[in-house]
């Protein structure tokens, strides 16, 4: 991709410009403060210190950044995390290319029906979605194990320690299919229809033209469901937080790293050590999206 | 980023300026201050989750006409206890009274947040509760609380799986459980019960029944801290055996599988407290008739000891401007006759004034549900036999939580419960320590 280079003219601006130029802003500027910036600064200014029942709050400097970086709760529910995110994420991801492209290819009848099944999870509450599911898992009476009774198996527990954490990857996949086919959806229906008029011509087929058309010119908005899904993933609190309820004991206070931030919070009454948690994970969010969008980028400035 | 964003706000906003409430301590409160105080046209805000409390709202408004009560359901002690704390830390939107659980008191204590009641006339109605129920609220010599509810330890079985296996009525002592567990499991599949692992509060019951004292606080900075004591292991090891021999499940508790496991005849008996037998009328009306109460098991034959799982109090906050208000409405909920027996009878709050666990309209009753037998006379009577002396830390947040992450997990995923146990200290140990606190 070649850069092009848009040369402006700089032109100094009058007094008078540059006073409705502050004008004009300022609404921004002022929202964009309050809401956003001064919200951030002071949990981090909160995150410097440490506070006691006995005792009150006493400057601690990086100490909470030290104590969660030791904190095997922490680590755990970020290798959690990690784990979802490099399971789920791909078949998710795959799964939602898979109807994009099936809808856009105008071969699958129904196809605006289809497109509106696979969306409605995403327009469902995910607090009710986890409930939902969670009757279907129900170990002794749910859906699923009379399912399995009716045919004479015996079904898994889908809500023990070991299980829970596909359950949940079975929830976010259900809730998130519609939206990022959407997305990539969106995508498909900008590509020129010359292009695929020109790819029949010269005798491709659908799938070569899946392959060779629509995947790479659709390369940016994947990237863009891919970067959303990795903030997702390490941002999962709703689903396990509602299990939490259904299945008490598979899901740990630490579970995910923004559940501990929470249980830390208003449970342990720790808010600064759960203001430096929450400020480690942003942290994490941003080095791993920055690691993928580069990693993408240089592959496509090598193609 | 969003969602990190959330957290990280609401963290902030939870630690707004923290302020200490004004603890005013004063001279007893004179009979005509109390007359001016209650015809002084006030607004009162009161916290709590009991379910329709607005009927004994009415009461107390119709009895102070002057007296405005502005009453908020908070839903829960999950969500209740956030919100209080919240408010108390921004020093803004604190309620006059405020539901507080036996078990937070101390916690409350801790942070300066509760008036001592004893100026107010608290300490002459002593003798009008239960012993043991005013150890909860009266501790280090102030009183914090006017008590609501309690929940004395029994054993509700179900009287025709018992028949099946050929026990007749409750086991008495823990081997004779064990026993039993073995008889029902083989003659009728049913579980004898069912041993959570999310419920701390049923297994802190059990080790109170066995008399272990696990906690103690000066109400300064110094706690105790005895989870892994001798009595405690014994108990968790009784269990494991229990557990080990597939003679009792670990479902979790108050779960929708839960419900239908005691529809089911999946649990022979539940080990709970006095307001199990309403609990349970209202959530498996298909066993109507089946149920009896029965004592919880002792250890050894003759022993007549009780424990306790769950009990509320109505507590009056420290910030509150109007003190003598603030008390007569916490006190006339809990004490007047009317009001407590409408707790009892329509809230099914199991009582704490020895009046309403002797009145008639309370005791005489014969559910249905329970064959006729008289549940509120048998509880009454277990309400005498629990131990009298049991305290609570100052931060039973973490104690609860952590239960989940060590004793609770170890049930629930069949491990050692002993070693869980011993984690359990460890970590409430360090807990305490982290937080300040001289532990003993």
């Amino acid at each position: 991709m070649s850069v092009i280079e848009v040369r402006r003219r700089v032109r100094q601006l009058h007094g008078a410009e540059t006073r409705a130029a502050w004008l004009l802003v300022i609404p921004f500027l002022v929202v964009f403060l309050a809401m956003f910036v001064a919200p951030l600064a002071y949990s981090a200014y909160l995150s410097l210190f440490s506070s006691q029942l006995v005792g009150g709050e006493i400057f601690t400097g990086l100490g909470n950044y030290a104590r969660a970086l030791q904190d095997p709760s922490f680590w755990g529910g970020l290798g959690r995390v990690a784990l979802f995110l490099f399971i789920q994420v791909p078949i998710m991801l795959a799964a939602a290319i898979f109807f994009a492209l099936a809808i856009d290819s105008r071969r699958v009848r129904g196809g605006r029906l289809v497109r509106l099944l696979v969306f409605i999870p995403y327009a469902v509450p995910s607090v009710v979605a986890t409930l939902m599911w969670g009757y279907l898992y129900g170990t002794d009476f749910g859906l699923i194990t009379q399912i399995f009774k009716a045919v004479g198996l015996t079904s898994p527990n889908l809500l023990s320690p070991g299980n829970v954490l596909g359950s949940t990857m079975n929830i976010v996949c259900w809730e998130f299919i519609g939206y990022n086919m959407i997305i990539l959806y969106a995508a498909l229906r900008s590509i020129p229809e010359e292009l695929y008029e020109a790819a029949e011509i010269d005798g491709a087929s659908q799938l070569r033209i899946a392959w060779s058309i629509k995947l790479p010119a659709i390369r940016q908005a994947i990237l863009l469901t891919v970067i959303f899904s990795i903030i997702g993933s390490f941002q999962l609190f709703n689903e396990p937080n509602l299990l939490f309820n259904i299945a008490p004991n598979a899901i740990g206070t630490d579970f995910t790293p923004n559940l501990y931030a929470f249980n830390v919070a208003f449970k342990n009454q720790e808010i600064n050590y759960a203001a430096a948690i929450a400020f480690l994970l942003g942290i994490v969010i941003m080095i791993v999206s920055f690691v993928v969008q580069r990693a993408t980028n240089r592959t496509e400035d090598e193609s | 980023m969003l969602g990190a964003i959330a957290v990280v706000t609401a963290v902030a906003l939870a630690g707004c300026a923290p302020s200490t409430g004004s603890t005013t301590s004063t001279g007893p409160v004179t009979q005509a201050q109390i007359d001016k105080a209650m015809n002084t046209p006030t607004t009162l805000t009161f916290w709590s989750w009991v379910p329709n409390l607005q009927t004994e709202v009415n009461l107390f408004e119709k009895k102070y006409p002057k007296i405005q009560v502005k009453l908020v359901n908070t839903t829960g002690g999950s969500q209740h206890y956030p919100k209080l704390r919240a408010a108390l830390k921004s020093g803004k939107g604190v309620p006059d009274v405020s539901q507080v659980e036996f078990q937070y008191i101390p916690s409350f204590v801790q942070t300066k947040s509760l008036l001592d009641l004893t100026p107010y006339g608290a300490a002459d109605l002593k003798s009008d509760y239960v012993d043991w129920v005013w150890n909860q609220v009266a501790v280090n010599g102030a009183v914090w609380s006017m008590p609501q509810d309690s929940g004395p330890l029994g054993n509700l079985y179900r009287d025709d799986i018992y028949k099946k296996a050929g026990l007749d009525g409750a086991p008495k002592t823990w081997d004779d459980f064990a026993t039993a567990a073995a008889a029902v499991k083989s003659k009728t599949g049913s579980y004898i019960t069912d041993m959570p692992g999310n419920d701390m509060g049923q297994m802190l019951g059990l080790f109170w029944q066995a008399g272990a004292k696990p906690f103690s606080y000066d109400g300064k900075k110094t706690v105790s801290i005895d989870l892994n004591s001798s009595t405690d292991q014994s108990v968790v090891s009784y269990w494991q055996n229990l557990i080990d021999k597939d003679l009792v499940s670990t479902d979790p508790d108050f779960t929708d599988a839960y419900y239908q496991g005691l529809a089911n005849n999946k649990y022979a008996s539940w080990l709970v407290a006095a307001w199990g037998p309403v609990f349970l009328q209202g959530t498996v009306k298909n066993t109507s008739g089946l149920w009896r109460a029965g004592k919880i098991p002792q250890k050894s034959a003759g022993d007549d000891v009780s424990g306790n799982w769950g009990g509320s109090t109505d507590a009056v906050m420290s910030t509150t401007k109007n003190p003598i208000a603030a008390y007569e409405l916490a006190k006339f909920i809990n004490h007047d006759p009317e009001s407590t027996l409408a707790l009892a009878n329509t809230q099914f709050l199991f009582p704490v004034t020895k009046s309403t666990l002797t009145d008639p309209k309370f005791v005489d009753q014969t559910p249905e549900f329970y064959g006729g037998q008289k549940v509120n006379e048998f509880f009454a009577g277990v309400s005498s036999t629990v131990d009298p002396k049991f305290e609570w830390p100052p931060f039973m947040d973490y104690v609860s939580s952590s239960y989940g992450d060590t004793l609770g997990k170890a049930i629930a995923d069949h491990t050692d419960l002993k070693a869980a146990l011993s984690a359990w200290q460890d970590k409430v140990v360090a807990y305490a320590k982290q937080q300040g606190f001289t532990v003993k």
